[in-house]
């Protein structure tokens, strides 16, 4: 990776130290270089990258409102065509704007056809406003507004597939990431980038301050939840899965233990029934994306 | 030339010959056919713009502000509940001192459903912004265009600015209008060079968050960027007429003002109804007469002042009702005349497409020489 230097989005940002969202940016930056016009939804990331008059981003930046990059995103897009430039367009949100409020404009885009590139930073929840739930909450997790308590376990509902939402959309590449693969990261970006129409990439963004965990193992987290299965990395060309993340599973409790979102499963006891139906969830992600890896024999080695 | 079209089409060839280069809108009655006459024309080769097929009027501006940021001229048109659903896009489009111009084609506002002319709609949004210009005949709507992008662009405003024109009465309307030439339009118009804009070679970022040691600043020049769109606008109007035989330089109009005793005050198309209820008056012996609102933001407050500083009694007719309060004209007039002691009376008619009639307007002048207003005119009691 280029040295501190070269970097486009720029240190003394204000996210909270082992910030996920704040990698995404950086490595998002990373993948278009300089030529890109980045339009950025209301959330954390557009709070920490840009209180006035200070900015982190070394390339043209929009911010408009919480719902609408995708639109303003086709504008961009309209204009750059219009006037023959080449830069490219890549609207980036939170999962609140993208999953949630901002379906409508992002449906909109998406069908239109529109050549740009949409990223999503997912923390799972809508984290600048005091950590709410959004459709992108996964099951049981506590949040401000999915509290767990007497009567609740918390978020009582399961993760919104936007993926494959868009991917019905027609979208030529349908890709999701997680900030504990870096690399991957910026390859799928650089992919998104250069095919021609609207491209999404869902990017795993752990938030310590949300999820409650310790700022330094945010990338540990991430890799967890991919080795259990609840997160997988997948790459889908025009409407196919092309390409899978494989993993040798851990049991589910070896992610959830670690979070404070999900310490109501186990303290004041083990709520047995709920992790069951989180592992069932984990196993149907495994059966659905084929990411199990084979073992070739009981005793032999296993080469992720 | 002269020509007889429908106000829609005269508005959308105002708008092909400003060259918009990007232009986003969504269809809503009574402003459809603008949108789908500039699509004709995209389809065609005669308009040479990307036309943005937006799934909602939020994404229609939202689109403006995208390509507006990144460089290019951009036009949109709405109407009643579209506008509702763009309020948060158009605080935003102003803020970021975008100079997009959109048509607004006058129309009440759900609940109940009306897809008829008032001015609810454009009125309901007077302080997010942007410029307000409200023609009264269809020549006026269609040279306000011109007007409107030329002052929007200029460097000392950089505001976007709404043209209004009540739906149907002027939208749906055949009238001869004298159109421009594109050589005409180019000459007063030249192409759009933006103050600034999003580009990798000169990265800069737009849209930030503000804590509370900038917010305030923000707003006063913004609100300073408002104050001086006056002059701009005056001297655009001038240089209009100067080329083209109309003069626009005035945000308000005076009609048989001189020797009044009793101004009435109006914007959009009543003002047609008013001029010719003015003149039956006159004859009759009644010394009436009319300021016409032809810029309602920014709010031209010492012009009405001085214009109506004579009369002995003002009638504001308002197509539009603060609810528990009253019209928004009359309120801001009112305002605008403090210390004076002459009566500002206000009515509230035609909402929701009731017609307004010659008679209506008697009718009224009538009711404010015995001192009566600050009322709903013409209501249907009957049914209440
Ligand atoms: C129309 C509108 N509704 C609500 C808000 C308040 N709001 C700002 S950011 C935000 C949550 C953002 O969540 P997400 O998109 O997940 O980004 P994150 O903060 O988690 O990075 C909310 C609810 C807003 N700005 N605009
Ligand atoms: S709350 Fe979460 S997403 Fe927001 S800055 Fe902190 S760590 Fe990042
Ligand atoms: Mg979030």
């Amino acid at each position: 990776m280029a040295e501190n230097s070269c970097e486009l989005f720029d240190s003394g940002h204000r996210a909270c130290g082992g910030c996920g969202a704040a990698l995404v940016s950086r490595l998002l930056l990373k993948a278009t270089g300089k030529d890109v016009i980045i339009v950025s939804a209301t959330g954390c990331m557009e709070v920490f990258s840009t209180p006035y008059p200070e900015t982190a981003w070394k390339v043209p930046w929009i911010h408009s409102l919480f719902e609408n990059n995708s639109a303003v995103a086709s504008g961009i897009e309209a204009a750059l065509k219009k006037q023959g430039r080449k830069e490219k367009v890549v609207a980036i949100g939170g999962d609140g704007s993208t999953f949630d409020i901002g379906m409508l404009c992002l449906s909109g885009a998406f069908e239109r056809g529109h050549d740009f590139t949409y990223i999503c930073y997912d923390n799972e929840a809508y984290m600048n406003t005091g950590i709410q739930r959004s459709g992108a909450t996964p099951y049981d997790a506590s949040t401000t507004t999915s509290p767990a308590g007497k009567c609740s376990k918390g978020n009582n509902r399961p993760k919104k597939d936007l993926p494959q939402i868009l991917a019905a959309h027609g979208a030529p590449y349908v890709a999701t990431a997680s900030i504990a693969y870096p690399s991957d990261v910026v390859k799928k970006i650089e992919k998104a980038l250069n095919t021609p129409g609207p491209c999404y990439v869902q990017i795993h963004a752990p938030c310590c301050t949300g999820w409650g965990f310790e700022g330094e193992k945010t990338l540990a987290i991430g890799k967890l939840a991919i080795e259990t299965g609840l997160w997988v990395n997948f790459e889908m060309e025009n409407g196919v899965v092309t390409r899978v993340k494989k993993v040798v599973r851990k049991p589910v409790e070896s992610y959830l233990k670690e979070q404070k979102r999900f310490r109501h499963l186990f303290k004041p006891k083990i709520n047995a029934e709920e992790i069951a139906k989180i592992q069932a969830i984990a196993d149907k992600n495994a059966e659905k994306y084929g990411t199990d890896l084979k073992l070739k024999s009981k005793s032999g080695p296993v080469v992720p | 030339m002269l020509e007889i079209t429908e106000g829609s089409h005269a508005v959308a060839k105002a708008v092909k010959m400003s060259r918009p280069q990007v232009i986003a809108a969504y269809p809503i009655t009574p402003q459809t056919h603008i949108v789908e006459t500039l699509a004709d024309m995209v389809a065609n080769g005669e308009l040479d713009a990307e036309y943005i097929t937006v799934e909602s009027e939020f994404s229609a501006l939202s689109a403006c502000i995208g390509a507006s940021a990144a460089g290019s001229r951009t036009y949109s048109a709405t109407t009643s509940q579209g506008l509702a659903l763009m309020f948060e896009v158009c605080f935003n489009v102003s803020g970021m001192r975008l100079p997009i111009v959109m048509t607004i084609a006058n129309r009440a506002l759900g609940a109940p459903l009306s897809i008829w002319n008032d001015q609810q709609d454009s009125i309901s949004l007077r302080d997010c912004g942007w410029i307000q210009f409200y023609a009264e005949d269809n020549q006026e709507a269609t040279d306000l265009h011109y007007i409107a992008y030329k002052v929007a662009e200029s460097v000392e405003v950089l505001l976007p600015a709404f043209v209004c024109f009540d739906g149907f009465i002027l939208s749906h309307t055949y009238e001869p209008v004298d159109m421009l030439s594109q050589e005409d339009v180019d000459r007063y118009l030249p192409a759009y060079k933006p103050f600034q804009k999003l580009d990798s070679d000169d990265p800069i970022s737009m849209g930030m968050y503000a804590t509370p040691e900038y917010y305030l600043e923000f707003r006063y020049e913004h609100d300073q960027a408002m104050k001086r769109a006056k002059d701009v606008i005056s001297k655009a109007g001038k240089e209009f007429g100067e080329m083209f035989g109309r003069d626009y330089s005035a945000l308000v109009e005076g009609y048989r003002l001189e020797d009044a005793d009793t101004a009435i005050v109006a914007m959009g198309s009543l003002c047609g109804t008013i001029k010719d209820s003015i003149d039956e008056m006159r004859l009759a012996g009644k010394k009436v007469g009319l300021l016409k609102i032809r810029c309602f933001r920014p709010f031209p407050a010492e012009e009405i002042r001085n214009a109506l500083s004579h009369v002995k009694r003002v009638a504001v007719l308002d197509k539009n009702v603060s609810i528990g309060a009253k019209g928004a004209v009359a309120i801001e007039v009112r305002d605008a005349l403090y210390g004076k002691t002459m009566p500002v009376l206000g009515y509230i008619l035609g909402l929701g497409g009731r017609d307004v009639r010659i008679s209506d307007i008697k009718n009224i002048i009538s009711l404010a020489e015995s001192g009566k207003g600050d009322q709903f005119y013409g209501l249907r009691t009957e049914v209440l």
